[in-house]
């Protein structure tokens, strides 16, 4: 697609960047005195739909907000499927696990995925894997298989969850775009990390590293399980020779301080976009922004609903796009 | 083949008036297409973006010059219009700096501008700065509309 297309788009997300909340609005929102003043001043910066809207309502209508500002500016909505085999890929799993448990939940699915929430869960009821997109059939088969055979949830979500990462890398690598490939490969490499630390804590086999670690390129798997297998200091060492260095550091701090360091390093690689004038990455980064600002003020949200000191709270806040 | 003079001069006159208007047509469509994004989420920016939008647009009108002063120096516009090949490929040639540059420059200052419009968007009060990074490639549109008048003027006083 033209880069030239995106031109309208671009300028209309350059104006809309304004209405990001950037640092002074945060320090504002942390010297409120509760939460209820909090959600006044969110209502003042136009967040939510109604005066009466609870947080999470608020947070919600926020995300639906940019995927409807999305739906305006791009026709063909599939170049944003990078971020959206995530939701699909829970929405699976969450599907396998209330035909298994045979209940109705509430609020289990996402909205905004690339396939409709019924299409998969019929997929999953009709055990029809067909209707489902060629990257999803097979994981969602051998995880289904193993829910209902073994009932072992832990392994379907393991074997999900690799399926997502597999699907975000491919098919954000294929789109061409240094954005999407980007944030494809930071998006595996972060959870890789994740997994190896957690699997070395815990004490997991070379199988569940087999199973569970994602192929990326500025990590190499082999030695990323040899370490896991050896222990967490084993993993410090290895990822001191890669470029992620730094996450050591943040790592030994807390498990919070590296989610932390994850998102700062994904609004670090998109920050050029905002001096990029066209191409759809400017729209892109505008969309890793907004999540980012929605978790953000999650966070401090519930920070404030549980007293949670200034401090506590600031040190969990992520970096602004803007 | 004497008569082939004209022919060329013509060709010049229209390449230089076609590929300048075609440049500014995309640029100031890339332009407007940017201002439009703005304007959407603020009208009261309508007069900062139209400037930049209509940057692009001069080299249509340089280009368009130059087709018109060749015209009357050939003689299509009224007078005499033999002339040599030699004199018809002259014409042709002081033409062709106006065509190729003309063109260039407007796509080039569109996408200046699409930028520019973009500092506006954010920071209105920078309209002076964002207008000049844009405004800087209209000095090499200048200098081929110059060199093409000099060179279409200089062609009647030869002797060939």
């Amino acid at each position: 697609m033209s880069q030239e297309q995106y031109i309208y788009a671009v300028a209309r997300i350059r104006s809309k960047e304004l209405a990001l909340l950037d640092k002074s609005v945060f320090e504002q929102l942390l010297s409120c005195k509760d939460y209820k003043e909090c959600l006044r001043i969110l209502a003042e910066k136009g967040w939510g739909t109604s005066a009466d809207e609870t947080a999470e309502e608020i947070l919600l209508s926020e995300r639906e907000k940019t995927w409807t500002l999305m739906r305006e500016l791009v026709e063909d909505m599939s170049v944003f499927d990078t971020f959206l085999y995530e939701i699909d890929f829970h929405n699976l799993k969450a599907a396998i696990k209330q035909v298994y448990t045979s209940h109705e939940f509430d609020n289990i699915y996402l909205n905004n995925g690339i396939i409709e929430v019924e299409t998969i869960y019929d997929a999953i009821k009709n055990h029809d894997f067909s209707e489902l997109p060629e990257y999803m059939q097979k994981s969602a088969e051998e995880a289904y298989d193993i829910q209902m055979h073994t009932g072992d949830g832990q392994l379907c979500d393991v074997i999900l969850d690799k399926a997502t990462l597999d699907t975000i890398y491919k098919k954000g690598k294929e789109t061409g775009n240094s954005l999407f490939s980007e944030y494809a490969e930071l998006r595996v490499v972060i959870a890789d990390i994740n997994i190896a630390i957690r699997g070395a804590k815990t004490g997991k086999g070379l199988e569940f590293y087999e199973k569970a670690l994602a192929e990326c390129d500025s990590l190499d798997i082999k030695q990323l399980t040899e370490a896991a297998l050896t222990g967490v200091e084993e993993i410090y060492e290895y990822l001191k020779t890669t470029v992620y260095a730094d996450a050591v550091e943040v790592i030994e701090e807390s498990p919070s301080s590296f989610e932390r360091w994850c998102d700062n390093l994904i609004i670090k690689h998109i920050q050029p976009q905002k001096y990029n004038p066209v191409s759809i990455s400017p729209l892109a980064a505008y969309i890793l922004a907004r999540e980012n600002e929605i978790k953000s003020v999650r966070i401090l949200l519930s920070g404030k609903l549980n007293n949670l000191s200034e401090s506590v709270i600031r040190e969990r806040l992520r970096d602004m796009y803007v | 083949m004497d008569n082939y003079g004209i022919v060329f001069a013509l060709a010049g006159a229209i390449l230089a008036a076609l590929l300048s208007g075609i440049g500014s047509a995309k640029g100031v469509g890339m332009g407007g297409e940017a201002a439009a994004g703005v304007i959407t989420e603020d009208p009261s920016k309508f007069g900062k973006v139209l400037i930049l939008q209509l940057l692009p647009g001069t080299q249509g009108i340089y280009g368009l010059l130059i087709a018109f002063i060749t015209l009357s120096q050939i003689g299509v516009l009224g007078g005499k219009s033999d002339m040599s090949l030699a004199v018809g490929l002259l014409y042709f040639g002081a033409c062709m700096p106006m065509a190729f540059v003309g063109y260039y420059s407007a796509v080039k200052q569109a996408r200046a501008s699409v930028a520019s419009i973009a500092v506006v968007a954010k920071k209105p009060d920078q309209f002076g700065k964002a207008m000049i990074f844009s405004a800087m490639v209209e000095t090499y549109a200048i200098l081929a509309l110059l060199i093409s008048v000099l060179a279409i003027v200089g062609i009647g006083s030869l002797n060939i």
